[in-house]
């Protein structure tokens, strides 16, 4: 096992030096990460695992009663469990992926403290466990999906659902790379943690989670849609429900913000990783 | 910089590392916004608090001012230096979990660091999941660790455990388990500060032996920072002593030891009083206290019922009569703790040399870390008030336990612990 490379550490970093070499040596560290995290969520309770299938279930209920039979919302004549059931499962996929990014320096500090890994491995390893959940939630979807067609709902999944890995990707980066930016910031400002959980519910309500498009004033549709999360969701529900419209503009759009919010997520991660041990 | 010669597998090269003083930014963004703003605008930072100066950008601390060193393959390196002389800003940039501010270190192969025992271990997983963690965070993978996991189960002597969650676990088990992965990593080079002074007196013992044939027989390097001068001794076979970020001296480790305690004689079983230091004033100098000594020791800690056995040597300047001498003990706040007395034990002639044995019980004195002073006194005539004859700063000794789960008491109780007898009900 002797290595010869030989390694130097230094002042000067590259400000897009990105190593990602060494995250994929790291790859064991990433499973048992994950395994830990499940471990750790599930552990002393009766349920366990379950809860992965009944958070959606029980949120989603909510928001039929809520949005579907009190506010009586639209969903462009999709069955309404179906309906916010796929805007549900996504945007939590979204927002985890975010929340669990934006805890990395704060989140385990304690830990970086006493012991080098790349630390891209914390939200690495986020996206992965998160995955798993949404995994887990979309069979149930997609099995409930099948059961309202074969009883004759009007959902017609179509060729798109074939682009749901590249929807996935990009909302997992989206969401990491606005993480990244968070965690990076609060190693100074930790008020920004408090605005985080705050504004990623108000995030949600600009998103189309529990509104179809359609039911925004056509004028302003332009600027719901600008947000990188509307066209992900909005095409996840074209392909399996075919409801609304596939908004492939903004979708292009939503993918070059996600890549521009993911560099610039990476450059200030790597810059406030050298030191941040310092100030926190 | 990759002119690494063959045999040398660190290279540190005008290493500094700059820390900012005082409150680094306010925390949060609108008082930022608004020190700056004022600051713009030339008007006082409404975040000071009255009196206080502005931060500028000359008030920085030097952690470490310039280090230049060289490391062969295989050297088992002891650092030592008193608190903030960089050792552990030293061992942190080197295991890169804080950058330099300048200079360069290149090395060859791989870092493992252990700054802590147990770094990420995790309650709620067995020992044996902990292990797998605890490895792959210090940079094992997954069949490694399953290569050695016998081996390492074995060393830690917890196999009876090795599935019951950590949570469960007895703090030495606990300390155990995670050294015994740190004894079994692969990396080439092995950073450790001051993990050793945790665990019983066996199990240091085991993890000095095991350090010692990682070196010799595998040709690992060893960094290792500790106060624990014997740990140094048995395991390192070069000593760096650093001072205010420098390095001051690089060598031999028993003269490296000698030169960290300097004047000082922290730590040490022997002093010889030379001129005048660690004397205090007092109101006449009959005798000259020489030396103090703990006979047959080699370092000043004393475990459980081990009692002290201090020779005092000193030179009579007249003629003494019935000499008296007090022994204060005080603890690492320098709070008095207790005082040994004797009474009119010696008398001697001018110009003597008296060398006296004593034996102290200190088995009351709770564990940690005491001071002592020796105060010799007496009455020049029976008619007079006591005056001391020579006052000095004593050896220090440190009390142990030399079980880990025996040591019920708290600090907070105080420094003498009474007999189990000492209270009964009536």
């Amino acid at each position: 096992m002797q290595s010869n490379d030989v390694t130097i550490i230094s002042s000067k970093r590259g400000l897009f030096s990105f190593n990602f070499k060494s995250i994929w040596k790291y790859r064991d560290l990433v499973t048992l990460f994950v395994k830990r995290d499940f471990k750790n969520t599930y552990k002393q309770t009766i349920l366990g695992p379950l809860w992965i299938v009944i958070n959606p279930f029980l949120s989603t209920f909510v928001f039929t009663v809520i949005f579907g039979m009190i506010a009586n919302i639209s969903t462009d004549g999709m069955p309404h469990f179906l309906f916010y059931m796929s805007g549900n499962i996504l945007w939590t996929f979204f927002s985890s992926c975010l929340n669990k990014a934006s805890q990395t320096f704060l989140g385990n500090a304690r830990l970086f403290g006493k012991v080098y890994f790349p630390r891209l491995i914390m939200p690495v390893s986020g996206i992965i466990y998160n995955s798993i959940t949404f995994f887990v939630q979309f069979v149930m979807f997609f099995a409930l999906a099948m059961i309202y067609m074969f009883s004759g709902a009007n959902i017609h999944p179509n060729i798109y659902v074939l682009l749901l890995p590249i929807l996935l990707f990009a909302t997992a980066l989206l969401g990491t790379g606005c993480g990244l930016i968070i965690s990076s910031i609060t190693t100074k400002y930790r008020d920004l943690g408090v605005l985080v959980s705050f504004g990623v519910t108000l995030w949600m309500y600009i998103t189309p989670v529990v509104y179809p498009v359609s039911q925004v004033p056509e004028s302003f549709r332009w600027l719901i849609l600008l947000n990188p999360v509307a066209p992900l969701i909005e095409t996840f529900r074209y392909a399996f429900l075919s409801s609304g419209t596939l908004p492939i503009t903004y979708l292009l759009i939503s993918f070059g913000v996600t890549v521009a919010v993911l560099f610039l997520g990476l450059t200030v991660f790597n810059q406030v990783e050298k030191n941040f041990i310092d100030t926190v | 910089m990759n002119d690494l010669n063959e045999n040398c597998v660190i290279k540190i090269e005008n290493l500094t590392k700059e820390y900012r003083l005082g409150v680094i930014g306010s925390g949060t963004l609108r008082r930022d916004l608004q020190s700056w703003y004022a600051r713009k605008k030339g008007r006082e930072d409404p975040n000071l608090r009255i009196g206080a100066k502005a931060y500028t950008k000359g008030d920085s601390f030097l952690a470490l001012d310039g280090i230049n060193l060289e490391i062969s393959q295989g050297e088992r390196v002891g650092i030592i230096g008193a608190n903030g002389a960089g050792k552990s800003t030293l061992l942190k940039i080197l295991s890169r979990i804080t950058s330099p501010t300048g200079g360069e270190i290149a090395y060859r192969g791989r870092i493992a660091s252990m700054l802590e025992v147990g770094t990420g271990f995790h309650a709620e997983l067995t020992g044996r999941e902990n292990i797998y963690l605890n490895g792959a965070i210090l940079g094992m993978s997954k069949d490694e660790i399953t290569s050695k996991i016998d081996s390492i189960i074995e060393f830690s002597e917890c196999e009876k455990f090795i599935d019951t969650p950590v949570k469960r676990y007895s703090s030495g088990m606990f300390v155990k388990l995670a050294f015994a992965v740190a004894a079994h990593l692969n990396a080439e080079i092995l950073i450790m500060d001051e993990v050793l002074a945790v665990g019983d007196m066996n199990f240091q013992k085991k993890c000095i032996a095991k350090m010692r044939e990682l070196a010799l027989d595998e040709k690992r390097t060893i960094l290792y920072v500790s106060h624990n001068m014997n740990t140094i001794r048995e395991l390192c076979s070069r000593c760096i002593v650093l001072d205010h970020g420098k390095v001051i001296y690089d060598g031999g480790v028993d003269d490296g030891i000698k030169l960290y305690f300097g004047g000082d004689n922290e730590d040490f079983c022997f002093h010889e009083y030379a001129d005048g230091k660690h004397k205090q004033p007092c109101d006449r100098n009959d005798i000259c206290l020489c030396s103090a000594k703990y006979s047959g020791k080699t370092d000043n800690i004393f475990y459980d019922e081990e009692q002290i056995h201090l020779e005092l040597t000193w030179l009579n300047h007249t003629d003494i009569s019935n000499l008296c001498l007090r022994i204060e003990v005080s603890d690492y706040r320098r709070l008095p703790v207790t005082a040994f007395v004797l009474e009119n034990f010696y008398s001697g002639k001018k110009g003597e040399t008296h060398t006296q044995k004593l034996r102290l019980d200190v088995s009351k004195i709770v564990t940690g870390g005491y001071y002592t002073r020796y105060v010799f006194y007496n009455k020049k005539s029976e008619s007079e008030p006591f005056e001391t004859v020579e006052v000095a700063s004593g050896l220090s000794f440190r009390r142990r336990k030399s079980s880990f789960n025996e040591n019920k008491w708290q600090k907070s109780w105080g420094c003498i612990e009474p007999d189990s007898g000492s209270i009964e009900i009536e």
